[in-house]
């Protein structure tokens, strides 16, 4: 079927391996994505937080560095896991922001045009579709949290040494665990919200909503009741506590009852929900998600 | 007598038959719910172009989805070039080019883009995927508007890259759901003029779904009709045209009723078709000339007669008084 000879031909030549086919969604999503300048300077941005903790590593290392900024290191935030835990929850926040941009028109797009047809009618199934936009998500907020972290975590334990990189192992699984954790919910929750939603604006709203709206109900859940229970529906919530758990600085009792001036107003010590229990709650919602995804992710609806 | 053998062998070469059937349907059954849509649909279907034919609501787009995969049978199954769609969806698939009614399209794109995305899905290569996808387009005659967005084409535009995306890996089995909806003449005769290229290619086998029966008798050769989810009739369209009798059309002046009861004198078959319009099977030995003879006798004019066969149209409305059984 050359251009120039114009009859219909089979094709002969090599396929591409099966388990690879659904990376061909993301390439060509991100073609898309970063036609928008706006998107790609928003992007850039992102990476500045990372180029701080870059030089504030630095900094600890470099004694004519300090000697000309005339800083002593003692002035410097110290690297540990509460240093690596505030740049991670930073760089989940970049995250949150790139998921509303990018998320909300992988799956609601192809709804609307019905292009499902189009793609499970190949040797592609749902789950590869699934798997293929999530990726996009997954692969974008990969690298702007855990890929640089870690490489700053071994950029701190080359100059630091052997020693501190053995002692601190457990801090580059707490990046890797607490920032897959965030960008996998981050992924899940767009997908399902653009398979629910057709209309782009108001899935990003819904993204935006279900992140705030039960952080403020919980909130005042929390003051009526005076307890911490309610951080339980707040999506915010859970994760700063599944990171503050996996970085090894949670803990469970947070502070006492305090009125609207800020005093205390009850001796009654408020206890945050268990850290099982912050798991326990997100894989709830990631199995909601799925379902979500599951019954929606359909070439055709059928009217029984 | 080596020579004949040999020229038989190559007859059974090509006789289809002695091929595994495109399509083989084995009690297939599919419920949506309560509501049973497909019912126990048996046969196996040969041709190098089928055409699926039936009212609105008999099944046609059903049998295709499930074909494809998209719908499980709720009783038995089929089989696509002898792999079962159950069990070998995934094979089945990358054999398969489906251009679907309703418009279908990846929006914010270009069609070299988009038919180039869904030849990746389907596995090509990238390179191979850019290069068949220039092609696809050229073929269809979308070469010159390759680069403009899918957003600003028009109808037609939309269902010849709708086509291209469906041939872009050179599958060999297309299937075709209605794909001269919505297009006007000239676009609609090109889009039969490609369908038959790809039928006359011998490449690939072609399942076209119309209600528009003019499109399946310019491109099929055979049929299967479907009436309320049963299958009504399947048959070689060519075949049946010439087992059916060649019949005489009259348009008359005078009085009707003596002119047939003097043709029914003659032992031919007879009907009323309307005011002075009569269908006439000749018996042997009746000659037309015995027509005109008896005409001139009854003081009657014959002011139009014409030989016919059963169109396709006539196949169906016949399928569709009678037929609601299977093969």
């Amino acid at each position: 079927m050359a251009v120039y000879d114009h009859s219909y031909k089979n094709y002969e030549g090599p396929l591409t391996p099966d388990w690879s086919r659904f990376l061909v969604i993301p390439r060509h999503a991100f073609r898309d994505v970063f036609k928008s300048k706006l998107f790609t300077a928003f992007f850039a941005l992102c990476f500045l937080p990372l180029l701080v903790e870059a030089i504030l590593i630095y900094l600890h290392h470099n004694v004519n560095a300090l000697a000309i900024l005339r800083v002593n290191v003692r002035e410097l935030i110290p690297i540990d896991a509460s240093f690596f835990q505030t740049f991670v929850n930073l760089q989940g926040g970049f995250a949150f922001f790139v998921t509303l941009l990018v998320g909300p028109p992988l799956v609601s797009r192809d709804l609307r045009n019905n292009a499902l047809p189009l793609y499970l009618c190949r040797p592609f199934s749902r789950a590869e579709y699934v798997a293929g936009k999530m990726s996009v998500v997954l692969i974008l907020l990969s690298a702007m949290t855990w890929v640089p972290q870690l490489i700053l975590f071994m950029f701190q334990a080359y100059l630091e040494g052997g020693s501190w990189l053995i002692n601190n192992l457990w801090i580059a699984s707490a990046i890797l665990i607490a920032s897959v954790v965030w960008i996998l919910l981050l992924a899940l929750l767009s997908q399902a919200i653009s398979a629910l939603v057709k209309w782009r604006v108001v899935a990003s709203g819904a993204l935006l909503g279900i992140f705030f709206i039960p952080s403020v109900f919980g909130e005042v859940v929390n003051q009526i009741f005076w307890t911490r229970w309610g951080s339980i529906i707040s999506l915010g919530a859970l994760t700063k506590n599944i990171s503050a758990g996996l970085f090894g600085t949670f803990e469970r009792t947070t502070g006492f009852a305090t009125n609207m001036e800020g005093d205390v107003v009850s001796r009654v010590v408020m206890m945050e929900p268990p850290l099982w229990c912050s798991w326990a709650a997100l894989f709830v919602v990631c199995a909601i998600c799925l379902a979500i995804l599951s019954a929606k992710v359909k070439a055709y609806e059928v009217v029984s | 007598m080596a020579t004949a053998a040999t020229f038989e062998q190559e007859i059974n070469l090509h006789d289809p038959k002695n091929f595994a059937p495109v399509i083989d349907l084995n009690d297939l059954s599919v419920n949506f719910g309560k509501r049973q849509i497909l019912k126990g649909l048996r046969g196996e279907l040969r041709g190098r172009a089928i055409g699926l034919l039936g009212p609105n609501g008999a099944g046609k787009t059903t049998l295709i989805h499930t074909l494809l995969g998209f719908h499980a049978p709720s009783a038995g199954t089929a089989h696509i070039f002898g792999k079962d769609i159950l069990t070998d969806a995934k094979q089945i698939r990358s054999l398969i080019g489906y251009m679907p009614e309703r418009d279908s399209f990846i929006a914010k794109m270009s069609a070299v883009h988009f038919v180039r995305l869904m030849a990746e899905l389907s596995g090509l290569p990238p390179e191979a995927s850019l290069e068949r996808a220039h092609e696809a387009l050229f073929y269809v005659g979308l070469g010159e508007a390759r680069y403009r967005s899918l957003d600003t084409y028009s109808l037609g535009m939309k269902q010849l890259a709708k086509l291209a995306q469906a041939i872009v890996h050179g599958p060999k089995l297309i299937f075709l759901d209605e794909p001269t909806n919505g297009l006007d003449p000239p676009a609609r005769a090109r889009m039969i003029r490609l369908i038959r290229e790809i039928r006359d290619s011998g490449q690939a086998n072609i399942v076209l779904s119309s209600h528009l029966l003019r499109d399946v008798e310019e491109c099929c050769e055979e049929i299967l009709i479907l009436k309320n989810g049963y299958l009504a009739v399947y048959c070689n369209l060519e075949e049946e045209r010439k087992s059916n009798r060649k019949f005489l059309v009259l348009e008359t002046r005078g009085d009707d009723a003596k002119f047939v009861e003097a043709i029914a004198g003659l032992g031919c078959e007879y009907a009323l078709t309307g005011d002075h319009r009569l269908k006439i099977v000749l018996t042997e030995g009746t000659e037309v000339r015995d027509l005109y003879r008896i005409a001139a006798e009854q003081n009657m004019q014959i002011r139009r007669l014409s030989y016919k066969r059963d169109s396709l149209e006539d196949i169906f409305l016949k399928a569709m008084e009678n037929g609601n059984g299977s093969l």
